[in-house]
């Protein structure tokens, strides 16, 4: 029977991160799908916690390891980890979510256990057994639909792509899985810099207001309008590049991917570095003074205008919706 | 310290990506072609460093002959001299990383600096494959918390810090939800993220000497590696585009069609 090894990743204070819970919905579809079982797998310092809640959604067993060496989930140590652990258990096919660490990790465990990856999938076919991944190439303005040829298969998440997983009735079991870890390790952690924000999650955010070189530098007035619908803030790579907006908010290729109900592009141009990012969003609103700025081919409402005009009276009309 | 670049040549991001007529392959017809972006700001990350303390920045690259367009580029920028592994086939990230940690091997570098991934497979996996393979540790996404136009960026100083006895480098990684500060024990991989610098135009007078630097050839057999292509692109399809919006006037209307018609206030 053919296992589904999802990394279900931590957070710094060992809760989940929600990331996780989208690479378990495509995880249990991929097993159901194979007609194989569904595992997880929580690598962190105590590990307990968050692999009781794993347990909850629709997973067989939950393996938790418990290692100092695994904070900020380092590559070093949660690779080795998480190949020993797929082998010892016959996974097939090891994901988890494209965030950092995911990015980070995977492929160095794929390295380990010999196994080809595709990327940032954003869905799969399986036929006879064989899986067919969709993930996109050239910053998204190309989907490929590719084929591995290892017998061992990895694959990281798009979390835009696959909704969160929900709690089902029966438990799984957890297991406490107990790795080979080097005595020393060649990598260390000196310092975690958190960038602080009183919004919500850039990727789990129903309204996203972004903005661009067209704010000046200031967003004040997009985040005015981002907390008048409880929203979170983003920026281009214009913007985080000046130094305007600390990187994480970043929406683009390179950056966050974003998928919310509402997207409000200020002052962005559109670059395909940044339309890689957001164009998957429900409705997107584009304010831009510049007529001929690309945003506007994939915006459902356009309004030519200076957002510095624009900003305030949009979020005086909302407030006074409530 | 020496240090080795892997970089790679990829169709330049502002050309129009066109699909075959088979879907499984893109237009050759008017592409352009570049050094990967990433791999880009990973030379003048080398050669910032190699400024500061000495030693030498050797790139590598694996393809055909149209490969040296690149080389060239990065010899020109002030690479010392390139690596050419001649190989015309399709391969994939495994194998990159078995030739990357064949050619790491003979040239022993106390640190290999590439791109977090290249603009045309996105897949942000070589680094990786490759710090595993060579048995390193590795710090990907390096960035720095000056930002891009700050005044540590204009006197070009490298983001990447050695330490005194050259023994181990700091990175600032770019994590979710803030900034990771990491120090590797040498030698290690380092992947870069669009932060770390601006990279640096080829002058003039570099563009001339480059053409004398050496360029060595090698093979995939002269490596002892059988390349394998264990990602098979099936097919190419284009997404599908979004439907034509509207311009509205004023504000008072685009509140009336997100309340009315698209339903998200």
């Amino acid at each position: 029977m053919a296992v589904v090894l999802i990394f279900a990743e931590t957070q710094n204070d060992g809760q989940l991160r929600k990331a996780a819970l989208h690479a378990l919905t495509a995880g249990k579809a991929l097993a159901q799908a194979l007609g194989g079982q569904l595992h997880a797998a929580v690598l962190a310092p105590h590990a307990e916690g968050a692999a009781e809640e794993v347990k909850g959604y629709g997973v067989a067993q939950v393996h938790a390891a418990s290692a100092a060496c695994f904070a900020h989930n380092l590559a070093e140590a949660c690779a080795p980890a998480l190949a020993q652990l797929a082998q010892s258990i016959g996974a097939r096919f090891i994901g988890g979510a494209a965030t950092a660490a995911g990015r980070d990790i995977l492929p160095r465990m794929a390295a380990r256990l010999q196994a080809a990856m595709a990327s940032d999938i954003m869905s799969f076919e399986v036929e006879g057994g064989e899986v067919t991944w969709t993930r996109p190439m050239w910053a998204g303005s190309v989907l490929a639909k590719v084929a591995l040829g290892t017998p061992t298969q990895v694959f990281s998440i798009r979390t835009t792509e696959f909704a969160p997983a929900e709690k089902t009735g029966e438990a799984g079991v957890v297991k406490v899985f107990v790795p080979n870890l080097p005595a020393t390790l060649p990598s260390r952690i000196h310092a975690f810099i958190a960038v602080k924000s009183i919004r919500p999650e850039l990727t789990e955010a129903k309204v996203v207001v972004s903005g661009g070189r067209g704010t000046r530098g200031d967003f004040g007035p997009l985040e005015a309008l981002a907390d008048s619908m409880g929203g979170a803030v983003g920026a281009s790579r214009a913007a985080c590049d000046a130094g305007w907006m600390p990187n994480d908010l970043q929406v683009g290729q390179t950056g966050k991917v974003v998928a919310p109900q509402l997207y409000i592009a200020a002052g962005i141009s559109g670059a395909i570095q940044h339309l890689a990012g957001m164009k998957g969003s429900k409705t997107i609103v584009a304010i831009n003074k510049d007529a001929e700025a690309p945003i506007f081919q994939v915006a459902d409402y356009g309004l030519v205008a200076d957002m510095h005009d624009v900003l305030p009276k949009l979020r005086q009309a909302i407030e006074a919706l409530k | 310290m020496k240090i080795l670049i892997p970089i790679k040549r990829v169709e330049d991001p502002e050309c129009n990506i066109r699909i075959t007529p088979e879907g499984t392959g893109i237009l050759q017809e008017g592409l352009k072609f570049k050094v990967n972006p990433f791999d880009e700001i990973a030379v003048e990350e080398g050669l910032r460093l190699v400024a500061k303390h000495t030693g030498e920045v050797v790139v590598v690259s694996i393809g055909g002959k149209e490969t040296h367009e690149q080389l060239r580029h990065a010899l020109a920028m002030g690479a010392s001299r390139a690596i050419w592994i001649h190989h015309t086939e399709p391969v994939d990230q495994m194998s990159i990383a078995q030739l990357l940690a064949k050619v790491v091997e003979e040239e022993k570098p106390a640190l290999v600096l590439m791109g977090k991934q290249a603009i045309d497979d996105d897949q942000n996996q070589v680094g990786q494959y490759l710090a595993e393979y060579a048995q390193m540790p590795q710090a990907t996404f390096a960035s720095k918390q000056e930002a891009l136009d700050s005044e540590a960026e204009k006197s070009k100083q490298p983001g990447i810090v050695l330490s005194a006895d050259g023994a181990f480098v700091s990175i600032t990684r770019e994590v979710d939800g803030g900034l990771l500060q990491v120090e590797c024990t040498l030698p290690a991989v380092v992947t870069v993220d669009l932060r770390l610098n601006q990279p640096r135009y080829a002058s003039l007078p570099g563009i001339m000497k480059a053409k004398t630097k050496p360029i060595k050839e090698l093979s995939c057999a002269a490596l002892g590696i059988a390349p394998s292509n264990h990602l098979r692109i099936q097919k190419l399809v284009k997404p599908a585009p979004r439907k034509a919006g509207v311009i509205v006037p004023d504000v008072a209307s685009l509140v009336d069609k997100l309340r009315n018609e698209a339903k998200v206030l």
